[in-house]
């Protein structure tokens, strides 16, 4: 689809809206102070230029007044700057509970895309407009960075992290995104397409599409649980098991507790003796090395459909 | 007035530049004087190869699919830009050239605490350099000046170990530079000369050394943990070891920010005298001027996590950084202010320094006006590494530092060679470089707002316009600064003699004749009156 260069700067996510007001404040302020400042020096390098060779004019004195003045006014726009910036900064700072989640795992030079129920995708992501989303994201190799200039937002991906960025679209269409940290040779070839379609589009685009073969992710980490044979021990109590631990707190051997989160469960299975459960030893080898960031996310979610109570049905059925 | 002291220069005497002649005499020389000529050829050479590597860059990024160089290459010509730019140009114009010629002349000393320690700074960064232009030679770096990890440590396939190896040597350079400046400044002084008498250059100067002490090591630590983790797999950064990439962040920017008001606070050290020369007047709020440069020194180590805002730090982090950040752009506002009503009722003149003096107060104004964009948390999550990024940085480390070293090296010109340039060729040139500044960076503000990533060797098509309109304004600023090489090295030889004092200026230094003779001063010069005592007796 050919795009007019325009359409992908408009303002298209509900936080593009307060971006907007608050740039165009401090480019009033900009415009404010580079006028101010310019036009004094051209006025008095007119007005006090010098007309003969020799003369000298007298000392001006100091004025401690004015000096106040021009320290107390910016400092005081600055304050405000800073509070309207951090105020939006942290509201728009952690996600709606009830939004979607999708799967973002950077890697030299692409980026793939993992939806919820299985259908995958590199370099081109697919939202509904009007609903929240949050993208929790994560790096194979070095620090990428995951920017949609027309949602005004971006955020690091950091290899060992994960990190989250969240959006509700409010216009469809279909804009760049970007990988805005520098990541190596074909760093500038990372990057892809946004499209932001009606919900009901965009549900029949996610069951159409070609994933992995129809599976969910959670089905995709169930077969993983089998195939590195996790079962041996998590299914057997020599480790712990995974029923309704998701989202839940966890007493660790240390007498601390930790919520079972994404980045917890991921930590579990690069570092196994980070944080150890209460009442077990640390033997579980790590799996570092050898699943990717993507199978770590389908392992998260099977793990995460095991915190339903439905999901007992599953895991009984298992040998 | 000024023709009367002209005569005096005419005479053959002898002075630092003929007391002795031979390569020798200026490879082992320990005169401050010298030891800045060694300085001004070997950052002139840099910062032509810096600009090289600029020039390679705006001239692919013409055509939107890059015309001219593939993007391994085109990495490598940022890198080597910006590592070229920092460590082997800005870091040392200022302080290491107008520094060390001036300091010594400025307090009335006859050179600076250790002499000797000064010409091993000089070896030291010509090392740090050598090795630098080795990992060039060798196929280049293509991490970017920051090195992150773990694509430095672990990923990129280039010369990254003899690069930061360059750069690490180079660093003790700086260190013993601002080691060197320091004691000077405290125990030299000429009798009468007292803090408050300083010019304000010094104030600058001596702020950017406290910085240099404090920052360099740590530059130093981080370039030896990234040595290590590279070749040794020491798990310091790269999660796959067990470290955490973040770490990296913190200690460079720790570093990086300090360093970057180690680049522009002596060229605001420049602009104050040139304001103060060319409208007659004591700068205006000689004090508050004065403890902004100590205070900008302070405040500059408590910003560094604003290069982190987006990279995962925690709120209340990035909350802290945002606060300081605004902090230290107080005392930026307060130099500004001051500058401005430093003209009020002088009489001003508009010779090419003066030219530069006026163009920095604009550009920076602008460059620090953007810099507050980024310290709002807010905007910085859409603007954070692109082009508005690259064209803020440009504004204050061009528009300001190097328009402030070239204002400077115009203004001392004469001092240090006794002779004048073409002051119309200075004009245009300095003209030039304004206004292929403006041309060349202006839309790079416009390009980030839209979105254009910084570092891209090619990019949509959409951001052409824009990136053909700062190119040709890249090739304005490439003719403004190749006029003043032409006409400065022409006037070392055949420009008129410019006697000791051709601008009508104060300051100690210009109470010698230029060039001044080797140990500065006939007679040690005492010190009656405040910097900058314009019109309160006769010259």
């Amino acid at each position: 689809m050919p795009l007019e260069p325009s359409s992908n700067f408009i303002q298209a996510s509900s936080w593009a809206d307060d971006w907007q007001t608050l740039f165009y404040f401090e480019v009033g302020i900009f415009i404010f102070f580079s006028v101010l400042i310019f036009s004094a020096i051209l006025y008095f390098a007119v007005k006090y230029r010098r007309r003969a060779g020799n003369e000298t004019p007298p000392p001006t004195k100091d004025h401690l007044p004015l000096e106040i003045t021009w320290t107390v006014v910016p400092a005081a726009i600055c304050v405000v700057m800073f509070l309207w910036g951090a105020v939006l900064f942290i509201r728009n700072g952690t996600p709606p509970a009830a939004a979607t989640e999708i799967f973002v795992v950077g890697k030299q030079w692409m980026w793939k895309i993992q939806y919820p129920d299985g259908r995958r995708d590199i370099n081109e992501l697919h939202v509904p407009v009007g609903v929240p989303i949050r993208l929790t994201m994560a790096s194979e190799d070095v620090i990428h960075d995951f920017a949609i200039p027309a949602f005004r937002i971006k955020k690091d991906v950091v290899p060992g992290h994960y990190s989250t960025l969240w959006f509700k679209a409010t216009k469809t269409g279909k804009y760049h995104f970007y990988c805005d940290q520098y990541c190596g040779t074909s760093h500038s070839a990372m990057i892809g397409w946004v499209t932001v379609m009606e919900p009901a589009q965009y549900a029949q685009w996610l069951s159409g599409g070609a994933g992995s073969g129809g599976k969910s992710l959670a089905d995709t980490g169930a077969d993983l649980y089998k195939q590195y044979a996790c079962s041996t021990c998590h299914d057997t109590g020599r480790g712990p098991s995974f029923v309704g631990v998701y989202g839940s707190i966890v007493k660790l051997s240390s007498g601390q507790t930790v919520k079972a989160d994404d980045a917890y469960i991921r930590e579990s299975i690069m570092n196994p003796s980070a944080k150890i459960v209460a009442g077990y030893t640390p033997i579980m080898p790590t799996f570092q090395g050898q699943l990717s960031e993507e199978q770590i996310l389908q392992l998260t979610a099977y793990i995460k459909s095991l915190a339903k109570p439905e999901a007992e049905g599953r895991k009984a059925a298992k040998p | 007035m000024s023709q009367a002291v002209q005569e005096v220069g005419v005479l053959p005497r002898v002075h630092y530049l003929n007391a002795s002649y031979g390569w020798k005499t200026w490879l082992f020389s320990t005169d401050h004087k010298r030891i800045a000529w060694l300085y001004l050829a070997a950052i002139t050479f840099f910062f032509f190869v810096g600009g090289a590597a600029a020039t390679l860059m705006r001239l692919n990024l013409i055509e939107p699919q890059g015309s001219l160089i593939e993007p391994s290459t085109y990495n490598r010509m940022f890198t080597l830009h910006g590592l070229v730019m920092i460590f082997f140009f800005l870091a040392p114009s200022i302080p290491a050239v107008l520094g060390n010629f001036l300091i010594p002349l400025m307090i009335g000393a006859k050179d600076v605490a250790f002499p000797k320690l000064n010409l091993l700074s000089w070896y030291i960064f010509m090392l740090g350099g050598t090795v630098f232009l080795y990992s060039v030679l060798a196929g280049g770096v293509d991490t970017g000046w920051t090195f992150y990890t773990p694509l430095s440590s672990t990923y990129a396939n280039s010369n990254v170990m003899s690069a930061a190896m360059g750069v690490f040597i180079s660093g003790f350079s700086s260190i013993l530079t601002g080691l060197n400046f320091i004691v000077t400044i405290h125990t030299m002084r000429a009798p009468g000369l007292t803090w408050f008498r300083l010019p304000l250059f010094l104030w600058s100067l001596y702020a950017t050394s406290i910085i240099f002490i404090l920052a360099m090591p740590v530059i130093a630590i981080t370039m030896v943990l990234l040595m290590l983790e590279r070749f040794l797999h020491f798990g310091f950064f790269d999660p796959a070891l067990g470290g955490d990439p973040i770490l990296f962040q913190h200690l460079f920017w720790f570093f990086g920010h300090p360093e970057v008001y180690v680049l522009v606070l002596p060229a605001m050290g420049v602009i104050s005298e040139l304001i103060a020369t060319f409208s007659r007047k004591r700068v205006f709020g000689y004090g508050f001027v004065a403890f902004s440069s100590v205070a900008i020194a302070a405040l500059s180590f408590f910003v560094w996590g604003h290069h982190m805002f987006v990279s995962g730090e925690s709120l209340y982090s990035g909350l802290v950084f945002s606060f300081f950040s605004f902090a230290v752009a107080i005392p930026s506002a307060v130099k500004v202010f001051n500058w401005t009503a430093t003209l009020y009722k002088g009489s001003i003149s508009f010779e090419a320094p003066m030219l530069y003096a006026l163009g920095f107060i604009g550009l920076f104004t602008m460059g620090g006006l953007t810099g507050l964009f980024l310290a709002t948390l807010a905007i910085d999550v859409h603007v954070h590494d692109t082009y508005f990024i690259v064209a803020h940085f440009h504004f204050i480390m061009v528009g300001g530092a190097v328009m402030g070293y070239l204002g400077g090296i115009h203004y001392w010109w004469p001092k240090m060679t006794g002779r004048m340039y073409s002051d119309r060729w200075a004009r245009i040139a300095a003209v030039l470089v304004f206004v292929g500044f403006i041309l060349t960076f202006g839309p790079q503000f416009i390009l980030g707002y839209l979105g254009m990533p910084r570092r891209y060797a090619v990019y949509p098509p959409e951001f052409q316009t824009l990136n053909v309109l700062s190119s040709a304004g890249a090739s304005i600023l490439a003719v403004g600064y190749v006029i003043p090489l032409i006409y400065l090295i022409w006037s070392a030889r055949y420009g008129p003699v410019a006697g000791p004092n051709p601008w009508g200026a104060k300051g100690l230094e210009w109470t010698t004749a230029s060039p001044p003779p080797t140990e500065n001063f006939d007679v040690t010069p005492v010190v009656t009156e405040e910097a900058y005592a314009f019109g309160t007796r006769t010259e």
